[in-house]
């Protein structure tokens, strides 16, 4: 008997096509969770990583976790999981909202996609009738557009997953759209799913999910809504992601100008709270994803006619890399260039960080105007816009801006102005300022992402709750100190493991919860035995492993474990983070030690032997 | 006068933890399509919007039930007031949810099924961190609601 997971896997065959459902691993799921664990242990089993990330060969996995559509506060995640064709990595985005639920309620722990259909097509799922319908008149429609339009073919009540024009061109950074503007963003997970000419999923489900020990999981409910709701939840929910703006410019981690400074003296303009008093439509208030006691969700309207619009978001991220790196400075910019991303349906941190690094490379002279067909300097907000599109549309100098800021920079000469880590750009951090962003976005197997190993959030909300860090009797956590950081690393990114996988939303726990929360939830819906604090975390560092035993097959080597020269020699020239680098050489040993890793990055066979993951 | 659920519709954020905790408390399983509370969210428009039953003082389901079956059912002090479901009378004929106007009685399993109030302590209630919905009396709330639009004019006069 199935609690917590539902114990069935659809699996749908885009090239015969053939729809199957198959029981779920039960060992799977006991030793990876569900949701990020699950999926890679399923894709690790499946595919040779070394395959191109576009052909049919790889396969794209939808996975909930067993949280996921029960009561745990924000527990409507999935994660999308495949090889990623910006990075040639693992690549695991996640995205919450009605749509995860949708999974769960059908039936279904995890959807795996195979192969490449002849001509497009979109997937109805209806409980367990589950068919591929034409999606040829679909074609070109933007997110909102396809998800009115599939809603309206199937049912009033199905959620919808779908791409936009941008995962149709491949763009190297297109996502995958769902619930009116929630994005399982990065990497490129929605060119793999355009790259099956699979336009969108529409789930409807009316079953529910049960749990093992419905008291003790409504004990551990409550204790974990109860420890949530408190003043930083508050602030959360009334500014949302942008809030963090204030945090990062205290540590002078704002990246401004392509990450040539951290400090951005016009940071106010880009503030949580300027938003919610400008173009928010609802002061004070989010929108929520199902589940979810925080509400960080932002609704804008731009009257601006220039930018006109109205939307979803922007979030902390978009306002970074669109507003401070490449110093629009302007909100109304930022939203209207948030919107097209997510109509045309982009990772706003990479489009952001592309436009960024040509910006530089124009600046300085590398990037002739013909090329670009228009000035190009920082602070050009039309320039902005105009690529945007034509980025998602693949048209003019957009075509080359599509395949991102590594591809961008290299085939102009110049690859130190891409700003990123396995071919990822950074998120809106500036590591010099945050040491231990440095290290998590030179080792996170997904890439220099900001979501896999929060060693920051640390520093930047003073978590102090945390179990990982108190086993480790760590004050206080400093910022510039580097030699603290390799064993928060570790165990941050193991600790993430867990939260990615079991269906709830990581914000629940930079905000409050720890690991007993989780533990006691995960056991409670799914009855099974964690093996206490260590077990837990034994379960994140094979997790962890298997994602790095995965890029080590698709070609990755230590060399990727790396940044960009800027962050390692040239010192922040101003701010609260002035003169510092990026200690990664000092810090990269001793994290391979703590991780049981060769000098080379790999994992000793007795590490593996310790994790079953030989 | 007896206290009953009060919606705010300008503080919903769709959260449908309401949903959850209703269909866990009465079905023993997280599904919102047995939740007798339901919230339904326009993205578009940035609401959403609660709705639940609000325990009629003359309930066209109870009018219109030909078991019986359903009565308003108040507790000695008179705090609670419910419109209740008599499962043993319920013939599972479906005139109450003809009958209702808002659409908060459902049949579901055979038996007519609507809010019970969790017996005088609803358990959305306890999970509405942006409270959206409250239990409380009615006129509370109309009065609450009364002094905040008091409180936006004084603060339009005293700006000009």
């Amino acid at each position: 008997m199935w609690y917590g997971w539902t114990g069935n896997v659809l699996r749908v065959n885009l090239s015969q096509p053939l729809v199957t459902i198959e029981v779920l691993d039960r060992p799977s799921a006991e030793n990876f969770i569900g949701g990020r664990g699950l999926g890679v242990k399923y894709l690790y089993d499946e595919i040779d990583p070394a395959v191109d990330a576009m052909s049919p060969k790889n396969k794209l996995i939808f996975a909930t976790g067993p949280l996921t559509g029960t009561g745990a506060p924000g527990g409507s995640r999935y994660m999308v999981v495949t090889k990623g064709p910006l990075t040639d990595a693992i690549a695991e985005s996640s995205a919450g909202g009605a749509f995860a639920m949708a999974i769960k309620y059908a039936g279904y722990d995890i959807i795996i996609l195979e192969g490449k259909a002849s001509t497009p097509v979109y997937l109805w799922i209806n409980n367990d009738q589950v068919e591929l319908r034409d999606a040829s008149h679909l074609m070109g429609k933007t997110s909102t557009e396809t998800e009115i339009a599939v809603i309206a073919e199937t049912d009033p009540d199905a959620k919808v997953a779908c791409i936009g024009p941008a995962g149709e061109n491949l763009v190297l950074f297109a996502c995958i759209m769902s619930d009116m503007g929630r994005a399982a963003g990065r990497s490129g997970v929605g060119a793999v799913m355009g790259s099956k000419n699979l336009k969108a999923i529409a789930v409807r489900g009316t079953n529910g999910v049960k749990v093992a020990d419905s008291e003790a999981f409504l004990k551990a409910m409550m204790k974990a809504y109860e420890t949530i709701d408190n003043e930083d939840t508050e602030h959360f929910h009334q500014h949302g992601t942008p809030s963090v703006l204030a945090l990062v410019k205290e540590f002078g981690s704002l990246p401004t100008r392509n990450f040539q400074t951290g400090v951005n003296p016009q940071w106010e303009k880009l503030s949580g709270e300027t938003l919610s008093t400008t173009i928010a439509t609802r002061h004070k208030m989010g929108l929520a994803c199902p589940a979810c006691p925080v509400g960080c969700g932002r609704v804008t309207r731009v009257t601006n006619p220039e930018f006109a619009g109205e939307g979803v978001g922007p979030e902390y991220e978009t306002i970074g890399l669109f507003g401070s790196s490449c110093e629009t400075n302007d909100l109304d910019v930022v939203s209207k260039a948030g919107f097209i991303c997510n109509e045309m349906g982009m990772d706003t941190i990479s489009a952001g960080a592309v436009i960024a690094c040509a910006m530089e490379l124009y600046e300085k002279g590398y990037l002739p105007e013909r090329d670009v067909g228009m000035p190009l300097n920082f602070g050009n907000s039309q320039a902005v816009i105009k690529l945007i599109e034509d980025m998602a549309l693949r048209k003019g100098f957009g075509k080359v801006l599509a395949d991102g800021s590594y591809r961008l920079a290299k085939r102009y000469g110049h690859p130190e102005f891409f700003m990123g880590s396995k071919k990822l750009d950074f998120a809106s951090y500036d590591p010099r300022g945050l040491q231990g962003m440095g290290l998590g976005y030179a080792t996170n197997s997904r890439g220099a992402c900001h979501i896999r190993g929060e060693v920051h959030d640390l520093t930047l909300y003073s978590v102090q709750h945390w179990r990982v860090t108190m086993d480790h009797n760590v004050g206080p956590v400093d910022p510039h100190r580097w030699d603290d950081k390799p064993v928060l690393a570790a165990d941050v990114q193991d600790w993430f493991c867990i939260i990615d996988s079991c269906g709830m939303c990581n914000f629940m726990f930079f905000l409050i919860l720890n690991e007993d929360h989780a533990r006691a939830l995960i056991e409670a819906a799914t009855g099974i035995d964690m093996g206490g604090h260590k077990g837990l975390m034994k379960t994140g560092e094979r997790i962890f492993n298997l994602e790095k035993l995965f890029n080590l097959k698709s070609g990755l080597t230590v060399r990727d474990d790396s940044l960009p020269k800027r962050m390692l020699e040239e010192p922040m020239p101003d701010g609260p983070a002035k003169g510092m680098v990026v200690h990664l050489a000092e810090m990269l040993p001793e994290y391979y030690r703590i991780r049981g890793w060769s000098h080379e990055s790999i994992p000793t066979p007795r590490k593996l032997q310790e994790l079953g993951l030989e | 006068m007896a206290k009953g659920i009060v919606i705010d519709i300008g503080r919903c954020t769709g959260c449908g933890y309401c949903e959850l905790i209703c269909s866990f408390t009465h079905h023993g399983e997280f599904n919102p399509l047995k939740s007798r509370i339901h919230s339904s969210v326009f993205i578009d428009k940035s609401m959403a919007v609660p709705v639940v039953c609000y325990q009629c003082e003359d309930p066209w389901c109870a009018k219109n039930c030909p078991a019986g079956a359903i009565s308003i059912d108040k507790d000695p002090g008179g705090a609670v007031s419910v419109v209740t479901v008599h499962k043993d009378k319920c013939v599972g004929c479906k005139m109450c949810t003809l009958a209702c106007p808002f659409g908060c009685i459902v049949v579901s399993d055979s038996y007519a099924e609507k809010c019970d109030l969790c017996g005088g302590d609803p358990q959305c209630v306890k999970v509405c961190r942006s409270g959206a919905i409250r239990f409380e009396e009615a006129h509370t709330s109309v009065a609450a609601k009364r002094k905040s639009v008091a409180e936006r004019l004084l603060g339009s006069y005293q700006e000009e």
